[in-house]
């Protein structure tokens, strides 16, 4: 069985063509990039509001509870709803990628407002001490501070978007999912196999790309032996459950962080 | 509401084998993740080793890994156990981390009273460091509890049957409120198993309300 799935993996046909395994990685990852960009425009700036001014922070309750809602039924009842008001190809891709964004909104928003919130307070009074307006003490101080966790957001984000694109082949949406869906209604094991061979390896690399650009970026400062969440004594899983949890029913979903 | 009203039969077989697909993993991987974390705060450096493969593990995505499970484990294609075992790792690559992070936010000077007073080895972990740990563990178990109700109904996609079946079944013959019936199902299971989790936890620490009460 594995020799029969290296031998499709390796084959040329398997790769060419507009619905070759080829073409389906870059559209998977497009639409993953596509779903990324527009949740991050969308929650970053929410985040920092929420965690710079302590104003609405329902939001990000309301954003966890969020999750309990199961991926699969989102899809599916956004897709009865928003797809036949579409015609063309768009049926299968505006809804598709409208879930996405909706489901990755929540990692990104709490990582933001997680790391936002972590922001010494006794850095934020030295930052306005020193005369820094509200908007230079958020790109100054408080980005610069929130991004470990920030980041951490948008990576467990854009393996989530990874992995629900995945399912939304079964709605129509083009991708590697289709290796997967397409299999499994005709039995095909081995392209099926294959096909969730070549998601997880897509999920491992983004992963691994992202914590790189992660290690990349983040201060210096905030890095290596004298970081802040290890000087408060706690290590950097329980310091995210304790800043998650602000009274939501459901606690959040962010694992990784820098460490 | 006349669908749900006819197929509450249904709804309830589907809802018993969702519990034991999310529910059971929950346990086994809590009972595989306890020594691994313990291993991982014994060692400095079996941590990083099993933190990354925990997030290795965790990084594929869920339909893939049910459907390379045959691949790993020999099973049949439809079989449920494809969905355990799947999930079982879910729950430990979660678990593993919280544990160890859980242990190592015991004080330092509680292990030291602890170990004055003669508690060793097995005794000191389960009466005195566990326990003071649950808290810990009991809110990264409550995330695995969640997300493993919600990854459970994608096994619809493999023709494991539970909850998730609502979803597919609505969405194949156009039945929105069959749709709106497995999701509102699902959520209510999270949250049971949620309220569950936090009703062991408060039951496993009692000096925490005792604290509460008093301050």
């Amino acid at each position: 069985m594995i020799g029969s799935i290296l031998e499709w993996l390796t084959s040329a046909d398997t790769w060419s063509g507009d619905s070759g395994l080829g073409a389906r990685l870059v559209q998977h990852l497009w639409y993953s990039l596509l779903a990324v960009v527009i949740a991050a425009v969308i929650a970053i700036p929410l985040g920092l509001w929420v965690g710079h001014t302590g104003r609405a922070r329902w939001l990000v309750t309301l954003a966890n509870s969020l999750r309990a809602v199961p991926t699969l039924g989102l899809l599916f009842a956004v897709a009865l709803w928003l797809g036949p008001k579409f015609t063309s190809d768009l049926a299968f891709l505006i809804p598709s990628v409208v879930v996405l964004v909706v489901l990755v909104i929540p990692p990104i928003l709490s990582g933001v407002y997680a790391g936002v919130e972590a922001v010494d307070p006794a850095a934020r009074d030295a930052a306005r001490g020193m005369g820094m307006t509200g908007a230079e003490v958020v790109r100054q101080v408080e980005i610069p501070n929130a991004l470990p966790l920030m980041l951490s957001g948008l990576r467990s984000a854009f393996l989530q978007v990874i992995a629900t694109a995945t399912v939304a082949a079964y709605v129509g949406l083009g991708g590697l999912g289709r290796y997967l869906i397409d299999g499994l209604k005709t039995g095909d094991y081995v392209s099926t196999a294959g096909g969730a061979l070549v998601v997880s390896l897509l999920a491992l690399a983004v992963d691994g790309v992202l914590a790189l650009i992660q290690r990349l970026v983040v201060s210096p400062g905030l890095t290596g032996k004298a970081s802040l969440t290890r000087r408060r004594g706690m290590s950097a899983v329980s310091a995210e459950v304790a800043s998650s949890d602000g009274g939501s029913p459901l606690p959040e979903t962010n694992r990784r962080i820098s460490s | 509401m006349t669908w749900v009203n006819d197929h509450w039969d249904e709804i309830f077989t589907l809802a018993r084998s969702h519990v034991w697909l999310a529910g059971l993993p929950l346990i086994l991987g809590l009972l595989i993740a306890l020594p691994l974390g313990w291993a991982a705060r014994r060692w400095t450096r079996v941590y990083p080793v099993l933190i990354s493969t925990s997030g290795l593990l965790y990084t594929i995505p869920s339909l893939a890994l049910f459907v390379m499970m045959p691949l790993i484990i020999g099973t049949k294609v439809l079989d449920p156990i494809n969905v355990v075992v799947a999930m079982t790792i879910y729950t430990v690559a979660l678990l593993v981390r919280t544990v160890a992070d859980g242990l190592g936010s015991v004080p330092d000077d509680v292990l030291q009273a602890a170990r004055a007073m003669g508690y060793r080895g097995f005794r000191r972990f389960f009466g005195v460091e566990l326990p003071l740990a649950v808290p810990v563990i009991a809110a990264g178990l409550r995330v695995a509890a969640v997300s493993n109700v919600s990854i459970v109904s994608v096994a619809s996609l493999i023709g494991v049957s539970q909850l998730g079946n609502l979803l597919t079944d609505g969405y194949d013959r156009f039945i929105t409120e069959e749709i709106l019936a497995g999701i509102v199902a699902c959520v209510v299971l999270a949250l049971i198993f949620d309220g569950l989790i936090l009703l062991g936890q408060r039951l496993l620490t009692p000096w925490l309300r005792a604290q509460g009460a008093r301050s």
